[in-house]
């Protein structure tokens, strides 16, 4: 198991009293895993990061991370680990080249073994020719792809990526996520944050869906999918006579949930919809009904954060508490 | 799993060739971009040039007869003053360093915390040195003499006082995180500090009270002593005590430096 955590509490102190950003976390992720962290802003996701990379001290909790245990080898932790935080990891004015090689030696890499390493990283990450360049006249793509040279510069068995793809254009993040599937490739282990569930979604073998400091939901995206929601159906019936009738079939559909009729449409969730449709559409031909349109749409990580949380993700609206929090952190 | 050597408390050799990286990167950011050393020099600069003429008919006066070189007085107070100014304001670096997570970056390696401050502490104070240094140049022809030794160990006081203004000035910087907070704070204490430790002129020639307000400043016994080093009194109390309070202030300043560098937060 590359992390194993227990209870991680952290408390924050702020001007209005004691705040607490994670309220007792118990993950497990395994080697070779990519394993995502969703939820919003201010849900503990980068709190609950600093404290497996050993940045800030659990209040509460034990860890054992890339097999060293948090609390007594926090030295032993960093070594085994790289960490991309959210804020980059270089100086606008430096040079690019520079800042890998003094990073990699304060790993006790050697000088010689920094710059061959750190070429060739900048050759995988698609960094060409700009070793020597000042890092603030990078593209904002190419400085987040600098900051994970700057994290995987030593070799490190697990990496930790905060909010990776935050602030980057389409291409730029679609480009981001080939690099960091590649890492895998490399052997590594990926626990990474987001509040994107495209992200999630795309990237990750499993997911965490944190919200308030506690985990509410974990699994494999598809799973997670298809435990919480269902599929969303909606039909289309051309007249809205026809809808009380429809609605009726629908109600009598084992497992429909939530039918909703807005003028000639009725919409509803179920499980596997696709397979329930042939016989539905059969019923409703044979009471003459004619349809005009069928949906039917997989469930999205949104609906499960939805289903768990009450919220909506995309809100993405935060209160000025878990601001603080975040700010604290 | 593997077996995992036990664990690594920092080898004294492996904290010094920390500090010896830290200390190149940042040196080599300092070269890179020397504005802000040129601009820090430009002021006792302007000081020498626009200043110290009006102490030659003086001296003997304000020196109460102990010298009538006027550089003798004033040279001392100067490099004083460059070493605490010249340091008190490099936390601005650091948090210019800390928005760009370098700091962040720096933590998250199995590095010294000592080591990731006495780098940046050394480069300061490398840079101090050669500004003093430049500065007792410039002053030989505009009339400075004074013994070798004595300047010798003057510097050497002027590297402490920069490695111990550097060390608070990182503390409060990762303290506090922000420049707003930082600037006021600065200046609040640089204003009473420079006026109370008779740095442009001694404090010796001020009635009787504000000589006692000055006696508060560790930072005036360090400008007399640096005083009486220029005029070649190296064993005397003024110089004794000059060195023991600076000394003292080192030791302070660096300890308030590596436990900020150490706390978690920081």
């Amino acid at each position: 198991m590359m992390i194993e955590a227990r209870g991680l509490v952290r408390t924050f102190k702020t001007k209005r009293g004691p705040v607490q950003a994670v309220q007792g976390v118990d993950l497990n992720v395994a080697d070779g895993e990519i394993v995502g962290f969703l939820g919003p802003n201010g849900a503990g996701k980068t709190t609950t990061m600093r404290m497996l990379a050993t940045l800030i001290k659990p209040t509460s909790g034990t860890a054992t991370v890339a097999g060293c245990d948090l609390a007594k080898d926090p030295v032993g932790v960093r070594r085994r680990i790289g960490y991309v935080p959210q804020s980059g990891s270089t100086l606008p004015e430096a040079i690019a080249g520079d800042e890998v090689v003094d990073h990699a030696r304060l790993y006790g890499v050697d000088k010689k073994r920094a710059i061959a390493d750190g070429r060739r990283l900048f050759e995988e990450l698609d960094l060409p020719g700009l070793w020597r360049r000042q890092c603030k006249t990078l593209s904002g793509g190419q400085r987040r792809r600098l900051d994970i040279v700057m994290g995987l510069i030593h070799d490190p068995k697990l990496i930790f990526l905060d909010e990776p793809t935050t602030g980057l254009d389409p291409q730029a993040r679609a480009n981001l996520w080939e690099h960091i599937r590649g890492l895998r490739e490399r052997g590594a282990t990926i626990f990474l944050t987001t509040h994107y569930l495209d992200e999630a979604d795309a990237l990750c073998d499993r997911i965490l869906v944190i919200d308030h400091g506690r985990i509410v939901a974990a699994g494999k995206p598809e799973e997670l999918k298809q435990q919480v929601s269902g599929d969303g159906v909606r039909l289309s019936l051309g007249d809205a006579e026809n809808a009380p009738a429809v609605t009726k079939i629908v109600e009598e559909l084992p497992g429909a949930v939530a039918v909703e009729t807005d003028g000639d449409v009725v919409g509803f969730r179920i499980p596997k919809g696709g397979s329930v449709l042939p016989s539905l559409l059969r019923t409703i031909d044979a009471q003459g009904i004619e349809l005009n349109g069928v949906e039917v749409h997989r469930p999205t990580l949104d609906d499960v954060f939805l289903t768990m949380t009450g919220r909506s993700l995309r809100d993405d609206s935060e209160t000025p508490a878990e601001a603080q929090k975040e700010a604290a952190a | 799993m593997t077996v995992q050597t036990l664990t690594p408390t920092h080898r004294p050799g492996s904290v010094l060739r920390e500090t010896w990286i830290v200390f190149n990167r940042a040196m080599r950011l300092s070269l890179r971009n020397p504005m802000w050393s040129i601009l820090m020099l430009s002021q006792p600069l302007m000081y020498l040039f626009l200043f110290g003429p009006l102490l030659k008919p003086i001296t003997a006066q304000i020196s109460q007869g102990a010298t009538t070189n006027a550089y003798q007085v004033f040279i001392p107070g100067l490099i004083v003053q460059l070493g605490m100014f010249g340091a008190m304001f490099v936390g601005f670096g650091l948090i210019a360093e800390y928005r760009a997570g370098v700091i962040e970056a720096d933590r998250v390696t199995p590095a010294s915390r000592i080591a990731l401050m006495a780098g940046r502490v050394l480069r300061d104070v490398v840079v101090l040195v050669v500004q003093s240094i430049l500065l007792l140049v410039v002053s030989i022809p505009m009339g400075l003499r004074a013994p070798w030794d004595g300047v010798l160990l003057s510097l050497v006081i002027v590297a402490l006082l920069g490695a111990t203004f550097a060390s608070l000035s990182y503390s409060v910087a990762l303290i506090t995180k922000s420049e707003d907070a930082l600037a006021p704070l600065l200046n609040g204490i640089a204003m009473p500090l420079l006026l109370l430790s008779g740095i442009l002129l001694p404090m010796q020639i001020g009635p009787t009270w504000l000589q006692r307000l000055s006696d508060i400043s560790p930072l005036k016994h360090v400008v007399n002593g640096v005083r009486a080093l220029f005029r070649g009194d190296i064993g005397s109390s003024a110089s004794l005590w000059g060195l023991f309070w600076v000394v003292l202030l080192t030791v302070i300043g660096l300890a308030v430096g590596a436990r900020t560098f150490r706390k978690e937060s920081a």
